[in-house]
């Protein structure tokens, strides 16, 4: 039995279809990630899988208890860190921890080991209220609160957005140290380049999962011959490569653009003498692997 | 030599004996595109508010716009656009009614809010949206919404703060094309983002760490002079020399 398991499940608000039809399913021990923009569905997917949300058809479980029937088991199990800080602004630090574990009939002690590493670089500001902490260390006591009554399931709504990557990096590890443990992890994201650091993922757009599968098989399942350009005049280089037959999308992706070419007599050679024709300097033609950013434009194409 | 649109001399602000802006220095100049980055906690939000004139300084001087940012800070929000991501349209009301709205803020007269929404929406190809309710449009369309309504009174500079946050690869990307036509039609574009993907289309970028100004170039020279690839790397390279919790 694996730790989730979703089964058609649909929800909408009036006219909008938040989620169409969803299924999927992840594995004890997994860490999966939902990656999509804001607007795909993601939190609507979470608030269910929590019973935070009254599915409107089809079915899901967690640890093999319905979410519909088995709420109040399903809340003992699981941990939940939503996407907008939640926790009492106004009680300190150690209140939000103690409080928390409370309510789910144990102690800060008891469970310690498991957010001791995530809760310690807190230690210091203990007494200071949750609200006058920074964002980095709101994050911090947020998952030490989910954490605190043991779940064997995390649910993780955007834990990383509006942070920056130093710390997105450092919150990741944090993850990774927690799924060794045993803990098995559902975490939404915007940014695409966090989706190879999970098990597998699955991409969302409009209430629908294009591709559930590793990242590396994502990545394998790219058939298109893409190529990065880069030349000292991006912007005019951008239109350029539009207008261009045979080029069939053309994206900035740094200080490169990712280029999918349709025409298979054209070679990167070719390609970079005839920039340089038109005048373009310093100009580079190579061909890369996608990365999940390039998929998911793709497939939502 | 480019027309300078801010400037400011040792620009600083403590609260209580917490420096969040310490002593910085930099120019920007008319239509550039400039990439404020730093980790959280490092001072750009404070330094945001201080050239926007909403919060003054504790030492220091600061020109916005052509305007002292310690004496005329009122003069400065009305030459200044700003857009946020969590922050920008009311979402109960109509698109004609935002545009109104802020038309309004800035001064502008009934006339010229009526040509100029007019052409606005037709820019944007929006003109059957004109009575749809801001909750109701998709969020890369609000988000283009957004970026409009802030450069509605051509003002000299736009302050974009996080713009792109949970936005889509493709109506990030798109929104980038804005910001160049705004550049090309000589905005100034100040901008914070944590995609450091985003960080190489800026014309020139300054890091802060704890409160200073530690880099600031274009990304190319940025990248040479510390022999790395991407922005990204540069990032990690000066973010994690930060001594203050964030």
């Amino acid at each position: 039995m694996g730790a989730i398991s979703v089964n058609k499940l649909s929800k909408s608000y009036g006219n909008i279809r938040a989620l169409q039809e969803i299924s999927f399913e992840v594995q004890t021990g997994e860490l999966f990630g939902i990656i999509g923009p804001d607007g795909a569905g993601k939190t609507t997917l979470f608030r269910i899988l929590t019973t935070l949300m009254l599915p409107e058809e089809g079915t899901a479980t967690v640890n093999g208890l319905d979410v519909v029937k088995d709420y109040k088991e399903i809340r003992r199990q699981v941990g939940y860190m939503p996407g907008r800080f939640s926790l009492y602004q106004d009680m300190t630090v150690e209140e939000n921890l103690s409080f928390f574990a409370t309510l789910f009939g144990t102690t800060v002690r008891e469970n310690y080991d498991l957010v001791k590493d995530i809760y310690q670089p807190l230690e210091k500001f203990k007494t200071r209220r949750a609200g006058k902490l920074s964002g980095g260390m709101k994050q911090k006591l947020a998952l030490s609160c989910a954490l605190i009554h043991k779940p064997s399931v995390l649910f993780l709504d955007e834990p990383t957005t509006g942070v920056d990557p130093v710390s997105r990096k450092d919150f990741w590890e944090m993850l990774g140290r927690l799924k060794k443990q045993g803990i098995t992890i559902v975490v939404s994201t915007p940014y695409m380049d966090e989706a190879v650091l999970c098990d597998r993922i699955g991409l969302i757009r409009e209430g629908q999962f294009m591709s559930i599968a590793t990242p590396e098989e994502i990545i394998n399942s790219y058939h298109e011959m893409l190529w990065a350009v880069h030349a000292d005049k991006l912007s005019t280089l951008l239109s350029e490569l539009r207008a261009f037959e045979g080029i069939n999308s053309c994206f900035s992706f740094g200080d490169t653009l990712h280029i999918t070419v349709s025409n298979e007599q054209l070679l990167p050679a070719t390609l970079k003498s005839i920039l340089e024709n038109k005048g373009h300097t310093d100009v580079d033609v190579y061909p890369i692997q996608a990365t999940i950013e390039d998929c998911y434009m793709l497939l939502a194409k | 030599m480019d027309k300078i649109v801010i400037e400011t001399d040792l620009l600083t602000k403590r609260f209580g004996n917490f420096t969040a802006v310490d002593k910085i220095s930099f120019q920007v100049t008319k239509g550039e595109i400039f990439g404020f980055l730093g980790a959280n906690g490092a001072g750009k939000t404070t330094a945001m508010r201080m050239l926007c004139g909403l919060s003054i300084p504790t030492s220091g001087t600061g020109t916005v716009a052509g305007y002292d940012i310690t004496k005329q800070p009122e003069m400065v929000k009305r030459n200044i656009g700003y857009m946020s991501q969590k922050f920008s349209l009311y979402e109960d009301l109509k698109v004609w009614e935002n545009i109104r709205l802020y038309g309004g803020i800035y001064g502008l007269s009934e006339k010229e809010i009526a040509e100029k929404t007019d052409r606005l929406l037709h820019t944007l190809n929006f003109e059957n949206e004109r009575n749809t309710m801001v909750k109701s449009l998709p969020l890369g369309w609000k988000q283009k919404l957004a970026f409009s309504v802030a450069i509605f009174h051509e003002p000299k500079i736009v302050f974009l703060d996080e713009p792109t946050g949970g936005v889509d690869p493709v109506t990030r990307r798109q929104f980038w094309e804005l910001i160049y036509k705004a550049s090309d039609m000589g905005i100034t574009v100040f901008v914070t983002t944590h995609y450091m993907d985003e960080a190489e289309y800026c014309h020139r970028v300054s890091i802060m760490v704890d409160g200073h100004i530690e880099a600031l170039d274009t990304p190319k020279i940025l990248k040479q002079q510390y022999g790395v690839k991407s922005m990204q790397e540069v990032f990690y390279h000066l973010a994690q020399t930060a001594k203050r919790g964030d």
